[in-house]
């Protein structure tokens, strides 16, 4: 049973610097330069307003672009491996979009489900999603395609709707949220007759997923993803603007004897992501790295890990240099 | 303009002169894309207005593109340039490709091959804008300390998608310096040295190459001002160099009189 209370105006500034003082790193969204990103804030005045989604998703606070696994040092015929580098202070994530709140069931499906990722654990385990609901779209945004909604509370701890007068309707939805609520229970009043609905963008759905996810292995040997693909340049974009892509990397960098290991961010759409030694890539043109990407999300982990690896934040669409339009990429499969 | 295309794009298609036509057509919402056209009935497709600006140059190198066949490409002046400089550097032969050139003014260009590419390019040589000039005078007006810390701070929001080498024609290298690893000469992980050599050892290899497109500036999801770069060594070469139809940083003379290049 989610808890409704109600978040004054000016409470959540107060919020935010109760958090602070007690030690904890607070991440929002924050414009600059054209842009908005996830960055440390002291205040809630901070915040970025009016912006539909942000430029890159939260991902960073709980699966860093690039970050340290271990260090080591090499010495005649030994490796000594050093401690773990120590857990950051807590983090409270605010104004996640439900979409992106939606993609760490994706994150910790691939993280936690078969192996227990301890470096991704401590970090997920360490931080609070108080998500935002969206009062407005764009042309992108197909959350209601894929399950979702620009309310949903699912991967939020605490869930905010700004409702009459800037005021904010507060969802306790997990202990995680109880807790920090618990923090500044004087902040949390109760809750009136709030119509959460009247202040939800309206995202209409333009697509059958599960019509999708049927006609997927069919197509597998297709002429669309040809089509599709022909313009692709075969950046990584898509891929790290993306709250669900969770591929990585791993790079040692040393200096003389002493290294550091590195997990950074990799994308499918390259073409070293398949390479092997020998020089064969399984995956050497750019068409089967598409049909990967759509495969991945849309077939593979909801047959495998029983979620769909697409949240329809649009922001691979909204960044792709070359219009790679997921939405209209996926209708046109559903068409076939 | 965008009628003469579309004739130019049916006859060459009509002929047999060319597999497929890169051009600009409508993409989603207010875009436009990149399209490959094969049939002469689609060339009514093909669009050119002022949002058609990426540089179609990429796509003449891209191994997918090529397996169609013969191409032939819609090219405004940096499309132009980009393919004099791909031939400069034998990416392509005579008879590899047919040009649909337009000129600044607006018009249908003839180049019927890349001598007449190079003869164009040559006369319209690369200018920085008076606009472009400004930002980089700002940039100057800065202590080194300064420009460092901006430089800093633009790029710590790179998060090595690549896109800036992806969408670039001239970063058509099968496999990029950052991605030779014995040994590993540029730091891969996006962070702070990692970012900076990267963005530094591309500027330097489009010394002499870069032909000012901007398209690395628009694929950048963070929106890094990439171009100010490359910019400011389109900038020193001009002072240094001259315009110089040998690519200044490009050249390579086994006459040189420099020991070091030999």
């Amino acid at each position: 049973m989610i808890d409704k209370k109600l978040l004054q105006k000016g409470s959540l500034d107060e919020l935010v610097k109760k958090l602070k003082s007690g030690g904890t790193r607070v991440f929002a969204p924050v414009e600059k330069g054209g842009k908005v990103l996830f960055d440390e804030v002291d205040s809630a005045a901070a915040m970025a307003r009016d912006y539909v989604q942000t430029t890159l998703s939260a991902k960073d606070v709980i699966l860093p672009r690039c970050e340290e696994m271990m260090r080591f040092t090499t010495g005649q015929g030994t490796v000594t491996m050093e401690k773990a580098p120590d857990l950051p202070p807590p983090a409270v994530v605010l104004g996640v979009r439900p979409c992106d709140a939606r993609s760490i069931a994706v994150v910790n499906a691939v993280y936690l489900k078969d192996y227990n990722d301890a470096l991704y654990k401590s970090k997920i385990d360490n931080t609070t999603i108080v998500g935002i609901s969206c009062a407005k779209c764009d042309e992108y945004c197909f959350c209601t395609s894929v399950n979702g909604s620009p309310g949903d509370t699912e991967g939020s701890d605490i869930l905010l709707t700004e409702v009459d007068g800037g005021n904010y309707l507060a969802e306790i939805v997990t202990e995680k949220g109880k807790a920090l609520a618990a923090m500044a229970p004087e902040l949390f009043t109760a809750a009136g007759s709030e119509d959460k609905a009247k202040h939800l963008a309206d995202v209409k759905v333009q697509f059958d997923l599960k019509a999708v996810e049927k006609k997927l292995p069919g197509v597998f040997d297709g002429e669309v993803w040809i089509t599709q693909s022909l313009r692709c340049i075969g950046c990584g974009t898509c891929s790290y603007v993306c709250p669900a892509c969770t591929c990585f990397d791993i790079q040692d960098e040393t200096d003389g004897n002493r290294g550091v290991r590195l997990r950074c961010w990799d994308s499918c759409g390259f073409g070293q992501f398949t390479l092997h030694t020998s020089g064969h890539n399984p995956r050497e043109v750019q068409s089967q790295r598409w049909r990967q990407r759509i495969m991945h999300k849309f077939s593979y982990q909801p047959d495998q890990l029983q979620v769909t690896g697409c949240v329809g934040c649009g922001r691979c669409s909204r960044a792709c240099p070359v219009d790679m339009n997921i939405l209209q990429h996926i209708k046109d499969i559903e068409a076939q | 303009m965008q009628d003469k295309i579309r004739q130019k794009a049916r006859e060459l298609l009509s002929s047999g002169a060319v597999k497929v036509v890169i051009g600009y057509g409508e993409g989603t919402g207010s875009r436009v894309r990149a399209l490959f056209i094969q049939r002469p009935e689609d060339a009514d497709r093909l669009i050119m207005d002022e949002r058609c600006v990426q540089n179609l140059a990429v796509y003449l190198t891209k191994h997918e593109v090529r397996a169609i066949g013969k191409p032939a490409i819609v090219a405004k002046m940096p499309v132009i340039r980009s393919i004099n400089h791909l031939a400069y550097e034998e990416q392509f032969n005579e008879g590899d490709i047919a040009v649909i050139g337009i000129s600044d003014s607006d018009e249908l260009v003839d180049l019927p091959d890349l001598t007449s590419v190079r003869e164009y390019a040559a006369k319209n040589p690369l200018l920085l804008t008076a606009e472009e000039r400004a930002e980089l005078d700002k940039l100057e007006t800065m202590t080194r300390e300064e420009r460092w810390n901006y430089w800093l701070e633009e790029l710590s929001n790179c998060i090595k998608c690549y896109a800036c080498r992806a969408s670039c024609p001239m970063c058509y290298c099968p496999r990029c310096t950052v991605e030779v690893n014995q040994p590993q000469w540029i730091s891969v992980p996006a962070h702070e040295i990692g970012n900076v050599e990267w963005h530094i050892m591309r500027a330097m290899h489009l010394a002499g190459r870069c032909v000012n497109c901007g398209e690395c500036t628009r694929a950048c999801p963070v929106k890094i001002p990439l171009r100010l770069l490359n910019q400011r060594i389109i900038a020193d070469i001009a002072v240094n160099f001259g315009q110089s139809e040998d690519y200044a940083l490009a050249a390579f003379n086994p006459n040189d009189k420099e020991d070091f290049i030999r």
